[in-house]
């Protein structure tokens, strides 16, 4: 084991300690389950299918979101960063998007969508105005001199945008995906949890509290955590696979 | 005949260049010659088309297709110098230009794989892809040795029918053929 991951277990272990003494202290799990307590639960869910079959309609709906929600993001991006017009006319927009409370939408969408489209939404939502803002100031931080260089060599738009303004804001781009995604599941989850949607974390999140499982409700606040993790991780070598091909490694 | 008459060159609100005048031939070398921070770089956007008078005329340059290789080498450092190459649209081939340029075996590198003076012929061979009426030369032989030197002007000679370089080494000027002197500074 090396000496970095000897820490972070030494960390985690010092942290579950507290929790451990903190439950053996209040000695109700239906109040505090202790991490033994948790893991029973968890191991207990892992073991049926509807865990499974939860946790992946939650990743469905929030990677679709989270994918319709870069699509749009990037499209905006570049559109706003070329257009005066454009961006002058879809400054409210994004504005009011990225200064509503998450939960307000939430509420407002279930008016108009189904329990279940709606986590989905939600994410696409959150995601959408992180990437435009990056991919907007990406486009426009592209180095002048390669841009008077693409004038010159009279390089068509179309090729100058895939060659030299796309690649340019791939970094904001990257570091949008990321962020985008940890609140994409954030989002989507707690989404889940307002509109009860069927079969998802949400919805046995939200069964967890009403029956008072608690043992179970933290097992499944672990599993959004482990899973967030997950997903961030699987992000990070996708865009760090890209970056490499990018710099022609 | 290129013609300027009374020509002020300005970049922003900084004005670079005043009251230049001079008539060139619209074929051959013009030699753009003088020390650091005369103004020898705003003079070849002129003649490039990138960079147009704030006061005074300048005339002889219209419909011309002008291939640049700017004082620095401007390459996407996330493509291979034959991409780079293939940036330009041009008649003669990619893997042409790099050998013009003694760049054969390089075609797949990435800017950051290749040593300063490749990656200045690199730019070379954009331009030569390019191709077209004139060239415009900023400093282009940075990074290569004196007999490579050679053997690049003498191609870029041939290939271009007019030919602008900007340089403070007035036997830059000379390598590419005889030339007229613009002198700044």
């Amino acid at each position: 084991m090396t000496r970095r991951a000897l820490k972070a277990t030494g960390i985690t272990l010092c942290y579950l300690a507290v929790w451990h003494i903190a439950a053996a202290a209040v000695g109700k799990a239906f109040i505090l389950p202790s991490p033994l307590d948790t893991a029973k639960a968890l191991l207990a869910l892992a073991s049926t299918g509807e865990f499974y079959a939860s946790i992946g309609m939650t990743l469905l709906r929030v990677v679709g979101g989270f994918a319709a929600g870069v699509a749009a993001g990037a499209l905006l991006g570049v559109l706003t960063a070329f257009s005066g017009l454009a961006d002058e006319f879809l400054a409210p927009l994004r504005s009011i998007v990225k200064a509503t409370p998450v939960t307000s939408f939430i509420i407002l969408v279930l008016l108009y969508l189904t329990s279940s489209l709606t986590p989905a939404f939600i994410a696409f939502l959150v995601v959408t105005p992180i990437v435009w803002a990056n991919v907007r100031a990406g486009v426009r931080s592209a180095d002048p001199l390669l841009v008077e260089m693409t004038k010159a060599y009279r390089v068509p738009k179309l090729r100058r945008l895939a060659k030299l303004y796309l690649p340019s804001a791939f970094p904001d781009f990257a570091a949008a995906c990321t962020t985008g995604l940890g609140f994409a599941w954030k989002s989507g989850v707690a989404a889940e949890v307002i509109a009860n949607s069927g079969l998802s974390i949400g919805q046995r999140l939200n069964e967890s509290k009403i029956y008072f499982e608690t043992p179970e409700l933290f097992a499944w606040t672990a599993a959004v955590i482990l899973l967030s993790i997950l997903l961030e991780r699987l992000m990070l070598k996708l865009l760090g696979k890209l970056t490499h091909e990018r710099e022609g490694n | 005949m290129i013609e300027l008459r009374d020509v002020t060159l300005a970049r922003g609100e900084k004005t670079i260049l005043e009251h230049i005048s001079a008539s060139l031939p619209d074929a051959g070398v013009v030699a753009l010659l003088g020390p650091s921070g005369s103004g020898k770089t705003t003079l070849t956007l002129l003649f490039a088309g990138l960079l147009a008078p704030a006061a005074g005329t300048f005339r002889g340059m219209e419909g011309k297709r002008v291939a640049v290789v700017f004082q620095e080498d401007r390459l996407l450092p996330w493509l291979s110098a034959k991409e780079n190459v293939a940036l330009a649209d041009g008649e003669r081939s990619v893997a042409d230009c790099l050998s013009l340029v003694e760049l054969d075996g390089e075609a797949e590198k990435y800017p950051r794989r290749l040593s300063g003076g490749m990656q200045r012929r690199v730019a070379i061979a954009r331009a030569l892809r390019l191709g077209g009426d004139a060239l415009v030369l900023d400093e282009p032989f940075k990074g290569l040795d004196a007999e490579l030197r050679e053997r690049v002007a003498k191609r870029l000679a041939a290939a271009f029918p007019l030919i602008f370089i900007a340089t403070h080494d007035e036997s830059e000027a000379a390598l590419l053929g005889d030339y007229t002197k613009i002198s700044l500074g």
